[in-house]
């Protein structure tokens, strides 16, 4: 294989596609899935042979506006159509060449126009089992010229020069890591994709693996070229069937057109990609942890350093990046760092893919240049919030994130803003609340959640947190003192401080941000034994922890 | 080097060969014993005292090791599942949506908490940590089916049908 090689594929598959005169694009994503999307697909091949029209009907990846699903989008004409049932195909298939459906027809042009997609940009435009429709969008394209006119080095300037920063949330550099792991010496490295997407509420990476599984392939195979790995590992969620058969159906395509093996494309460069199951632990998305997962051990994480760089698994130098950070690279590599760096804000660059959900009109998958104001995330892209309430706080990164209040929503969305107010980037989960979420019950859930999910290595996290959530338990029932309050945000301060890992060191950023910015909730659960929203229930017993 | 014998399938049960396939694929490593696991809970629907055992002898991992791997990791279970399985997802979107009252009406319907198989071994009612169908909160998976907006009524009226089997 070689670029003509490639060119040669991508034009057939053009030549393949301009043989039809309409393309309709079926969304089989999870969401669109559930509410029969695959008889939808059938219903549509079955009218399209019908009616003698050339008509192609694809499968597709999640195409973002999940809330107006199922989705169906017919190409040149760009039509989109909401709500869309098997009985719809007749007609959809009928106006082809005419006036489009108008009762099904989507308007959600302002959700889009303020949504740059640089990590989606194939979402529902190819059909995530056909390598070949991937190539014939630039598939494949980077990772062949950085074998073939790029040093390593050159590519981990390009990535540097970029200014990307890992999307799993942390927001460490992802050239300087790169850098730091193909300094590291030794005969064998390894390079490991973090898709143990473990924020509940959060599905960005579930559907990238899904509906675009060659370009976390093609990401993982320029990193290992890059820093001189030979081996790779992508960790993905048990909970994730699809997502699994979709990678696994991705590795085997590749090996067989020769972009995944032995001497890829006749250069001295070897790779091989093989898949790895979590097994439902939070605390195996903590790097070290999830190491260890791979190793075949309970996921506790390990003191760093060393870190994975240096010594990582089986003590070889490792390389571990998110999957929507690996999403990043082929483009980077193909349009050049300066390109991603014209993204962005000063000093997060590029886009960042969220989920959109909760109390929101558009629920979804949105990607948003960074810096863009949560404001506009929320009013305009989601529509805002439905039925007549009232918007109250948007939560951001998860059980290790905060909760931000209606009047912060100017902030523009970075790493270093999000930090400020008290919460994080995190891995993508937006969740929206209104006036009927009790922010006291929010972060009783999220501490409890942390809670459960402690491996219990150390003690800050392990006791601390079940500390919190007794005191919040209490808060909530309506037995809480002030006294508690204060004893929980000094416990909060403890666990920051001494937990080995990032679940304990996070896991009081949601009860701190909710005290910040909703204070009067909890004296008002103290004082006057009240919940504001009407969630908690005053009269519950304590529960007694053992 | 000694060279080491695997130990034999425990029963002429034909699923011993595909657990025994996956420690074969991956060379007996004591690195495969997550994996191997997985085939056992797929082909089983769960992992009793045998399972682990032969497993861990298999991969020459301390039965400790092996028992503490099944005990930390949510998704193996050591009791079989019900004829059929109700899985709520708990996620951040779901209880936002008032998952909680999901699960709180099918405990009272069955009569067992969140995690148990009824008496008669009929259903399962279990939470997820997230499905990945938050915009579609809150989910819920019937016998793995996903359905998104559910309202109580409807998850209620999915325990009837399976009741009344």
């Amino acid at each position: 294989m070689n670029i003509e090689e490639l060119e040669q594929i991508a034009e057939a598959v053009r030549q393949e596609n301009a043989k039809f005169d309409y393309e309709v694009n079926v969304c089989m994503d999870l969401a669109c899935f559930s509410q029969g999307s695959d008889k939808l697909r059938d219903a549509l091949s079955k009218a399209a042979e019908a009616s003698g029209k050339k008509i192609l009907v694809r499968r597709t990846g999640c195409m973002g506006p999940c809330s107006s699903g199922p989705l169906v989008r017919v190409d040149p004409e760009e039509t989109l159509y909401r709500h869309v049932n098997a009985g719809h195909a007749e007609a959809i298939v009928n106006s082809l060449g005419g006036k489009p459906v108008p009762a099904l027809q989507c308007d959600l042009n302002e959700h889009f126009d303020k949504q740059v997609r640089v990590v989606l940009e194939n979402a529902g435009h190819i059909d995530p089992e056909k390598i070949d429709d991937y190539i014939a969008r630039d598939g494949y394209k980077a990772l062949l010229t950085a074998l073939t006119e790029m040093t390593p080095n050159g590519v981990i300037h390009r990535i540097t020069e970029s200014g990307l920063r890992g999307r799993g949330g942390g927001g460490y550099p992802t050239g300087l890591k790169w850098g730091t792991v193909a300094k590291s010496g030794g005969d064998q490295k390894y390079v490991v994709c973090n898709g143990d997407e473990g924020d509940p509420g959060a599905f960005m990476d579930r559907s990238v693996m899904e509906g675009d599984p060659h370009r976390v392939i093609e990401g993982m195979a320029i990193a290992a070229y890059a820093v001189g790995a030979s081996r790779g590992f992508i960790y993905v969620r048990a909970e994730y069937p699809v997502a699994v058969a979709r990678l696994t159906a991705g590795l085997r395509d590749a090996r067989r057109r020769g972009l995944l093996g032995n001497n890829i494309c006749g250069t001295p460069f070897s790779f091989d990609v093989e898949i790895r199951l979590g097994a439902g632990a939070f605390v195996c998305g903590e790097e070290t942890a999830l190491l260890a997962s791979i190793e075949g051990k309970r996921g506790t994480p390990k003191p760093r350093p060393p870190y994975p760089a240096m010594s990582g698994l089986w003590g070889k130098p490792t390389l571990i990046n998110n999957v929507e950070t690996y999403a990043n690279i082929a483009p980077i590599v193909r349009n050049g760092g300066r390109w991603f760096a014209n993204m962005g804000s000063e000093r997060s660059k590029g886009t960042k893919v969220f989920a959109l959900t909760g109390k929101i009109a558009n629920t979804g998958l949105v990607e948003v240049p960074m810096g863009i104001k949560l404001r506009e995330i929320i009013e305009v892209i989601g529509g805002g919030v439905p039925g007549g309430h009232t918007f109250k706080a948007v939560q951001t990164g998860g059980p290790s994130g905060g909760c931000i209040p209606a009047e912060m929503l100017d902030i523009g969305v970075s790493y270093d803003a999000l930090l400020k107010v008290g919460s994080i980037m995190g891995s993508g989960g937006m969740i929206v609340m209104d006036d009927t979420s009790c922010m006291v019950n929010v972060a009783r859930f999220f501490v409890e959640f942390c809670m459960t999910e402690s491996c219990g290595k150390c003690i800050p996290c392990r006791a601390g947190t079940a500390q919190m959530f007794t005191l919040l338990t209490r808060i909530c029932n309506g037995q809480g003192s002030m006294d508690d309050l204060d004893m929980l945000v000094n416990l909060c301060g403890t666990i920051k401080e001494t937990s080995l890992c990032g679940l304990g060191q996070t896991a009081p950023n949601p009860v701190l941000s909710t005290i910040q910015y909703f204070k009067n909730e909890y004296i008002e659960h103290i004082v006057n034994k009240r919940c504001p929203a009407g969630v908690c229930n005053m009269e519950a017993r304590v529960e007694v922890l053992a | 080097m000694l060279a080491f014998t695997p130990p034999p399938l425990p029963s002429d049960d034909k699923r011993w060969k595909i657990v025994n396939g996956t420690m074969r694929k991956n060379g007996f490593a004591r690195h495969a014993l997550i994996e191997t696991l997985h085939t056992v809970q797929s082909s089983f629907g769960y992992l009793d005292d045998d399972a682990i055992r032969f497993v861990a002898r298999s991969l020459r991992v301390p039965l400790s090791q092996a028992y503490g791997v099944v005990t930390f990791y949510h998704y193996f279970s050591l009791k079989p599942p019900g004829k059929h399985t109700m899985t709520i997802c708990a996620g951040t979107a779901c209880y936002i949506k008032g998952a909680d009252k999901l699960i709180a009406a099918a405990e009272k319907r069955l009569g067992i908490p969140q995690g148990q198989t009824t008496k008669d071994g009929m259903i399962s009612l279990m939470t997820a940590r997230c499905v990945g169908a938050c915009s579609r909160a809150p989910v819920v998976l019937s016998d793995g089916e996903v359905a998104g907006e559910m309202t109580r009524e409807q998850a209620l009226e999915q325990l009837e049908r399976w009741a009344v089997e």
